[in-house]
């Protein structure tokens, strides 16, 4: 009998694969079933976000942060803001911060949502993802009814939000936190027994603390591998500190931990968000100084120098000291960090973003290899990468 | 300004002399200078040391500078997950100088230097895939250098007749605005001559002549 030689061979995964979650191209070098080396091509998605940011004012910098995690748009806004509000040297005002958490909590729900039903249906569940999104659209009715818009919101800015909440929307938001809590456990009952979910994630892409740590993880994917290390409690930013809340900590490190982890993160959210619209105080929400947020519509009616203030803050902008900061949160992917540098003009002269999924999808190569071709569908669809965020 | 980031940074300073060059806090943030010949050391102390255990490269990446002798500066953020601490680490390099890759310190550190070499042309040596990370394929010059144009040079469509996507010089219609919006006149600095009054004012909103 004749030897039979075995070769490897190269498959193209994506760029217009379901799974993908997008634009990623995914250049396989398989033997037989199993993935030998895995090369992602990324950049399908590039459009220039931090050269472009370079040319804008710093407010009209804000929008762009929504289109990078566009699963999770106000939590991008939230480290911008922090970042410019740090070289300026101010703090929004309470009411504000409050306003913030309640947002990047459901902000959290609505990226988790997402990501946790998606790659239930990368494994064969399709239910979890219909459920899933017309919670969504619930959540999203809020970003709509706090900003105008149901996913590009621009609603954190640089000293504060936007506008206040309308009225009635914090009672709404309380009343839809029991029904989110309900949808969680529906979740939760449809998959985390669930023999054929387990089956394609138990044990699959083991990640340890410290190839966790080489690979520079962070959020649930660091977490799932056993670090209880959570940014809204180690370097609490905004009201964080005032919130009571658990971190959620896996011990395996493999898909199912990440899943569950995620899970319980919501759990957590909800928590948050019921304290946030709890304790929320009254008062303005963003800071009294009109060189940095715009006057009340009503007082440009009246006065002249509301009215040039207006005017110079829309076309100038504001002008931020020069200096530089590193500003970080705990994004629902992970850390999510702003490097700005400043140089004392209107616009910023480097605004480098660190995603957190860019961290993740590095390590594909190694999570992979040895593994199978459709487990390699349930390591992406664990590892939560958004395109938006990874090509910038 | 804080205690624990001040002691890090003289140890840091004792404990590498002739690698770092500076030590510096700013805005709470601690900033460490070091030689371009020194950063592998440098990371690799400030992994395994004791009171640092940076152990997650957190973020890498370039700023230019054209007007400086060496115009590229190269940023390494790092975290300790022990201490809770941040630290940044910088050093420079030009168009042509090699920096040392610190992938076999950092293997988070592959893609980023790879996308510092794409975005401003900054070499890494010793990397085992430097390779460009988010541009097109075959993509020329590097766009985040300053002197790199917002529009770009190419742009691209879909060609009926030769059925694929060409390359062609970039046409605009009009040309690119970049407005200069800083006024000689008032800088909107919360620091203005004049501001002192507004203090004593009790409204400070309202304007000048209104009841």
């Amino acid at each position: 009998m004749a030897d039979v030689e075995l070769k490897s061979f190269a498959m193209n995964f994506g760029p217009q694969h379901p799974a993908a979650h997008g634009v990623l191209r995914l250049v396989l070098e398989m033997d037989g079933e199993v993935v030998e080396r895995a090369d992602p091509h990324i950049g399908l998605l590039h459009r220039g976000t931090e050269k472009l940011i370079e040319y804008k004012t710093y407010l009209q910098a804000v929008p762009y942060f929504d289109r990078l995690d566009y699963v999770a748009p106000m939590s991008q806004e939230h480290a911008f803001a922090l970042a410019v509000e740090k070289l300026l040297g101010i703090q929004a005002p309470p009411r504000a911060q409050y306003i913030r958490v309640l947002y990047a909590e459901i902000s959290r729900i609505l990226n988790h949502l997402l990501n946790v039903t998606s790659m239930a249906l990368d494994v064969g569940a399709l239910t979890p993802f219909l459920w899933g999104f017309e919670e969504r659209e619930q959540m999203m009715e809020f970003y709509e009814r706090v900003s105008g818009a149901r996913l590009h919101a621009a609603y954190f800015r640089p000293g504060g939000v936007a506008s206040d909440m309308p009225a009635g929307l914090a009672e709404d938001i309380h009343a839809y936190c029991d029904r989110i809590s309900k949808v969680i456990d529906d979740l939760d009952n449809l998959l985390t027994g669930n023999r054929i979910f387990k089956q394609r994630t138990v044990d699959i892409g083991v990640v340890t603390g410290e190839q966790a740590c080489d690979w520079g993880f962070s959020g649930p994917m660091l977490r799932g591998s056993g670090f209880g290390w959570d940014l809204r409690k180690a370097q609490p930013y905004d009201a964080y500190a005032d919130m009571d809340f658990d971190i959620p900590v896996g011990r395996h490190g493999d898909c199912y931990d990440r899943y569950l982890v995620r899970v319980e993160e919501m759990r957590q959210s909800v928590r948050i968000m019921r304290q946030a619209i709890e304790k929320m105080p009254s008062g303005p929400v963003k800071v009294n100084d009109r060189k940095i947020a715009p006057p009340p519509r009503a007082q440009m009616k009246r006065s002249m120098e509301a009215l040039i203030h207006h005017f110079k803050l829309y076309t100038e902008g504001y002008h931020v000291p020069a200096g530089e900061t590193y500003t970080v949160v705990e994004a629902p992917k992970g850390e999510f960090g702003v490097f700005l540098v400043a140089d004392g003009t209107n616009r910023p002269y480097r605004c480098k973003i660190r995603a957190p999924g860019f961290a993740f999808l590095q390590a594909l190569e190694f999570m992979s290899k040895g593994h199978m071709l459709a487990d390699v569908v349930s390591i992406i669809g664990s590892m939560d990468i958004v395109f938006g965020e990874i090509d910038r | 300004m804080n205690p624990v980031l001040a002691d890090l940074g003289s140890h840091v300073e004792a404990a590498l002399p002739g690698h770092v060059i500076r030590v510096e806090l700013l805005l709470g943030e601690l900033v460490v200078h070091v030689r371009r010949e020194s950063i592998s050391r440098v990371l690799t102390f400030l992994r395994d040391d004791s009171q640092c255990l940076f152990k997650l490269l957190v973020d890498v990446c370039g700023v230019d500078y054209p007007d400086r002798a060496e115009r590229f500066e190269v940023v390494y953020n790092l975290l300790s997950l022990d201490h809770n601490l941040r630290i940044r680490v910088k050093t420079t390099t030009d168009e042509a100088t090699p920096v040392a890759s610190v992938v076999g310190i950092f293997s988070a550190a592959g893609w980023w230097e790879r996308e510092a070499w794409d975005l401003y042309g900054i070499f890494f040596s010793d990397h085992p895939d430097l390779r460009r990370i988010l541009t097109d394929y075959g993509f020329e010059g590097h766009p985040l250098r300053k002197d790199f144009p917002l529009t770009g040079y190419v742009e691209v469509r879909y060609d009926d007749e030769q059925k694929r996507v060409v390359y062609e010089p970039v046409k605009l219609v009009q040309e690119f605005r970049s407005f200069d919006f800083v006024s000689p006149w008032e800088k909107m600095t919360p620091a203005l001559p004049g501001d002192e009054k507004a203090t004593r004012d009790a409204h400070p909103d309202r304007p000048v002549g209104s009841a």
